[in-house]
């Protein structure tokens, strides 16, 4: 990658020795360098830090102090961040499965070819995905209030009002709306795009062999729409271990409320020990437990898909 | 489903039954997605109280100046507007420029490692950028680019997706022959892809450019991170600092901020729409 730092593409030489060929090699590794000399700065050299910055004891501005696994022992030991670590698997289960067979429906209903406004609908379904996530907290904490409109449509329904913005199960209920609320449509949009992708011809094939629309949609349309299915769930699985925004807006309006057990998530725990209480070194170590469990996760996304696909792969065959 | 054998002939048919749960549940989706919008803007023009109004409130009220005066007392408002443009603006133009010309490069060069290196971008869009929040804090504090705009745009100046983005469309949109013309009548590389290459592809540019410009506006983790100042807050964190109990939630006041920082990139997006999805959708779609 040292190369293209020493010729610009405007730097061109007729000397013999610079032949077309190399030229052009040169020309185009110029062209990509950008992204990887600031990959290289802020995303590369970061993550390895991070891992080195884990056996250190520092808070940002003095000598750092080796340790060894002292961190991790600290923050395994310490309650909070198993709350923060359960709460992100919950509140990644309650937002993401739910979304994912929703935004299938949908989109298995947008693609029927009944409705002539697919189109309008398309874009209806796409706003949520534009708005930023601190617009979409203030406006659904507003829905969930105490006295808040869904509370009220709880009551209509004969319900009790839940605490949506303190009560352990409410907090994990409104933030994982939110979550869904701002993806489901977009996830739609793309099953819908998979959709389309399908020839309608298998679909006319099946239709002579008798298949009935049930049978067209586990013989066809899913096992062919299942890349589509695992990239989303797979988008959705790390998007969902990230969760930081939400809860920290959502619970924040004391100014220190935002690290409340009931909606504390593990970004926010890492967020609040680096950021508030200055201990660099176990926020390290947060992140690296959490690009782990990232990488479990993601695996095992993987993992599942590929035996469903074994399975369909033998029905096709 | 009994409806559906009935019409076993024309299996697209659900009838009159079927035909209306269908409506009812597209119908019930669309107006879950649109009602936030419009909830937003009925706070926005009402009183204070009228929030928690029981029954709720559903109709528009003349408030709206009334509360949004509260806003510009409470935050520099503006002048947060203000930096989210300049911020989102400049990291922009870097994006479409820097992520064109790498997009183009994959797209129309061949040279070793081509396919691995793309690989590579391509595994980057997994790599949550979370993960890396404290080195490059650190980084930024070395710079002294703490709470400076330049902490916000730097690391930001090109990125994996739009790379991506460009070399699809590049594959397609640019001939080769075209490229070959070029070089045969003597032009370099670059002005090769200045006066040829770009006036093909300025559709994917604008799209990349407006998908840039939602993403930089709407961001908030790294912004609180490195922003201390309130002159240099961007307009997520002025939004979310106005959402306090210090002095009892004025909800008409902050839903009235809300609104006006949610409009513009409403517009552009309804404006836009058909480019705006197929480009946020297309990581989906051709990976």
């Amino acid at each position: 990658m040292a190369e293209p730092v020493l010729t610009s593409p405007h730097a061109e030489s007729k000397r013999p020795f610079l032949t077309e060929q190399r030229r052009s090699r040169i020309t185009a590794y110029t062209f990509i360098s950008p992204f990887f000399i600031l990959f290289s700065i802020f995303g590369l050299y970061p993550i390895f830090f991070t891992i080195y910055l884990s056996f250190f004891k520092w808070d940002a501005l003095g000598p750092m102090k080796f340790v060894g696994l002292k961190n991790y022992d600290l923050v395994t030991s310490d309650p909070t961040f198993w709350i923060s670590f359960t709460n992100t698997l919950i509140m990644g289960l309650m937002g993401t499965v739910p979304q994912i067979i929703l935004a299938l429906l949908l989109a298995v209903l947008l693609h029927s070819g009944m409705t002539k406004f697919k189109k309008t609908f398309r874009i209806l379904y796409f706003m949520p995905n534009i708005t930023s996530i601190v617009a979409v907290t203030l406006v659904f904490s507003t829905l969930f209030g105490n006295n808040g409109m869904i509370n009220w449509l709880l009551n209509g329904l004969g319900l009790d009002s839940m605490a949506f913005n303190s009560g352990w199960w409410g907090v994990k209920i409104a933030i994982s709306t939110m979550v869904m609320w701002r993806w489901t449509g977009y996830n739609a949009i793309i099953f819908l795009s998979g959709l389309q992708s399908i020839p309608v011809d298998l679909y006319e094939a099946a239709r002579i062999d008798g298949a009935n629309r049930r049978q067209q949609l586990t013989f066809i349309t899913l096992p062919l729409l299942r890349p589509f299915i695992v990239f989303v769930t797979l988008l959705s699985t790390i998007g969902a271990l990230q969760l930081f925004t939400e809860p920290y807006v959502f619970l924040g309006q004391s100014g220190t409320g935002s690290t409340r057990q009931e909606g504390i998530t593990m970004v926010t725990y890492l967020y609040s020990e680096a950021f508030r209480n200055g201990f660099f070194g176990t926020a390290a170590a947060t992140a690296v437990l959490l690009f782990v469990v990232t990488i479990i996760f993601s695996l095992l996304n993987m993992l599942v898909s590929s035996r469903m696909g074994g399975d369909t792969g033998g029905g096709k065959a | 489903m009994s409806t559906l054998r009935a019409f076993k002939k024309n299996p697209d048919d659900l009838g009159f039954i079927g035909k209306i749960g269908y409506y009812i549940v597209l119908i019930l989706g669309a107006l879950v997605s649109v009602f936030p919008f419009y909830w937003m803007f009925v706070v926005a023009t009402n009183d204070k109280g009228a929030v928690f109004h029981v029954p709720p409130l559903l109709t528009l009220g003349d408030q709206f100046f009334d509360n949004f005066k509260r806003v510009l007392e409470k935050a520099d408002f503006f002048q947060a507007l203000g930096n989210s443009l300049f911020v989102s603006s400049m990291v922009t133009i870097s994006v479409v420029f820097f992520c064109t010309l790498a997009g183009y490069a994959f797209a129309k060069y061949e040279f070793p490692f081509k396919n691995i290196l793309f690989y590579f971008v391509i595994a980057t869009l997994f790599v949550p950028q979370q993960l890396g929040v404290l080195p490059t804090y650190v980084i930024m504090a070395k710079l002294h680019w703490i709470d400076s705009f330049k902490a916000l745009i730097v690391p930001a100046m090109v990125n994996a997706f739009g790379i991506f983005w460009m070399r699809q469309y590049i594959s397609t949109a640019v001939h080769t022959e075209l490229i070959e013309a070029g070089r045969i009548d003597g032009g370099g590389h670059f002005r090769i892809f200045w006066n040829i290459a770009i006036p093909v592809i300025t559709p994917a540019m604008a799209t990349l450019g407006i998908l840039n410009f939602m993403t930089v506006w709407n961001d908030f983790f790294w912004p609180l991170v490195v922003l201390k100042n309130k002159e240099h807050f961007t307009i997520q964190i002025a939004l979310q600092q106005l959402f306090t109990t210090r002095d009892g939630l004025d909800y008409g006041m902050i839903m009235s901020a809300t609104f006006t920082a949610t409009l513009p990139l409403l517009i552009v997006f309804l404006l836009f729409s058909r480019w705006v999805i197929a480009g946020l959708t297309s990581g989906a779609i051709k990976s």
